[in-house]
């Protein structure tokens, strides 16, 4: 049966990773290439790369470190930020990227998740949804511009529009727990990957080998990701597997 | 040389590098001359069924492929490639395939995830030089629509996604992975070389 994935995600800006990272066996540790190098020979599933640079220069530098990234890399990856239009997903795919994530273009002009899974195929076309409860609502409400903008959406209607547009994978990060480290939103996660049938990655809020546990025998997610815990090795790629598998969650 | 088809249909990138690492000379091409010239034809693919037949025959090359079998030529086909390889599929209507081994594409159906996607176990159902001292392991799948061989001795290792999935076939000189060998770690690039490999020697395969 197939297995549950670990995405580890890095942050990169003007073609190097933003946050801080504390390995020592690595020659530039700066440089996203080497370190989704290591996390590739550690067993990561899978990985993401989120492009915040805010210039053009900066956009034309993920595009050199994409083509380094497929020289280099022997499992998938996906690349998410400043994708806007099918040309930006092009020039990305071409570069060797295997998917490409949309989240606030997608939310503005729905048609291009349509126009990226006619031309590129579904499995190509992640959309991540930034999700935020919404207490007067009683229901989680989607966020974009990187969390900045509240929009009038309902999460789960967006995921299953998403889904019937052609998104090929939901990136379903709960604003609510992001950065507390305190486990991922489980009612959330639980209600989003039941009732839609593609996969759906969790994000958001991962602490310890026991969130990851928590997330696959408790919701449907077939993958979880996480960024600063592997980063600052507070949690190594192995220990999340040994732990998952103990639990009885196959992994590879 | 090894010539890897460029129809439009996917980025070709890993592919390419991965056979360049393990020091074989590599041709990304889709000039009929340097297929009929190469020792061996790898036919990647993402995407549509349809779309991928119209490409290849655009550019004249489902004769091409055809006569290269016919010849003995090894060819690979990798993901929507290895479909290609077979009569037909239902992908958005009835296309016709490059009719190399007899079979049929259809979709998963079922309220299970779909596209299968992510790494999932690889089965080794018959003997097959590509095995020869390999361990069954972890590959990395992404796909919707699925073979179904007529011939069972044809599906060499299988995976299991809700049943039983083709995962290789081969018969002769006619190979097919489901799974992205580029990007399944060690196993798949050693499948890859194998091939590679096998390649080079005449009747290997």
């Amino acid at each position: 049966m197939i297995t549950k994935r670990i995405i580890p995600c890095l942050d990169v800006k003007d073609g190097r990773v933003v946050k801080g990272v504390s390995f020592v066996d690595l020659r530039d540790a700066g440089d996203p290439v080497e370190l989704a190098a290591l996390y590739d020979r550690e067993q990561a599933d899978e990985l993401v790369f989120l492009d915040i640079s805010a210039s053009h220069e900066g956009r034309k530098t993920m595009r050199d470190m994409v083509i380094r990234a497929a020289e280099q890399l022997t499992i998938p990856f996906t690349v998410g930020g400043g994708i806007g239009t099918v040309d930006d997903m092009f020039s990305i795919l071409w570069a060797g990227a295997d998917k490409v994530s949309i989240n606030t273009s997608a939310v503005l002009t729905p048609g291009l998740i349509e126009e990226g899974a006619k031309r590129f195929g579904s499995q190509c076309i992640v959309v991540a949804i930034d999700a935020k409860y919404d207490p007067e609502e009683k229901d989680w409400l989607v966020y974009t511009h990187g969390g900045r903008k509240r929009t009038e959406k309902r999460v789960l209607d967006w995921a299953k529009e998403a889904v019937d547009r052609g998104a090929g994978e939901i990136l379903l990060t709960s604003m609510d727990q992001d950065g507390r480290k305190n486990g991922y939103d489980l009612p959330l996660t639980r209600l989003i990957s039941r009732e839609i049938n593609v996969p759906v990655i969790a994000s958001g809020g991962a602490g310890t080998e026991a969130h990851f546990v928590d997330v696959f025998l408790q919701t449907e997610a077939a993958a979880a990701l996480a960024a600063s815990i592997f980063h600052y090795q507070e949690v190594s790629i192995k220990q999340v597997k040994a732990a998952l598998e103990k639990n009885g969650v196959n992994v590879r | 040389m090894i010539a890897i088809v460029d129809y439009g249909m996917g980025n070709l990138h890993s592919v390419s590098k991965a056979l360049e690492k393990m020091n074989h000379e590599i041709a990304v091409t889709s000039d009929p001359e340097t297929l009929i010239q190469a020792d061996a034809i790898i036919l990647p693919g993402v995407g549509a069924f349809g779309d991928a037949m119209y490409e290849l025959g655009k550019r004249d090359l489902v004769t091409i492929l055809k006569e290269a079998a016919r010849s003995d030529k090894p060819i690979l086909g990798i993901c929507l490639g290895m479909q290609l390889l077979f009569t037909s599929s239902d992908e958005h209507g009835y296309h016709q395939g490059l009719n190399l081994l007899p079979g049929h594409v259809v979709r998963f159906e079922g309220d299970y995830n779909i596209p299968h996607m992510g790494w999932n176990w690889l089965s080794f159902k018959h003997p097959h030089p590509f095995f020869r001292g390999l361990e069954e392991g972890h590959v990395y799948f992404v796909h919707s629509h699925h073979v179904l061989a007529d011939n069972q001795e044809d599906v060499i290792a299988t995976t299991d996604y809700y049943q039983p999935v083709a995962a290789i076939v081969a018969r002769r000189n006619i190979c097919g992975m489901q799974f992205h060998p580029e990007k399944s770690g060690k196993l798949g690039l050693q499948l890859l070389e194998r091939f590679a490999r096998l390649s080079e020697k005449a009747g290997a395969l």
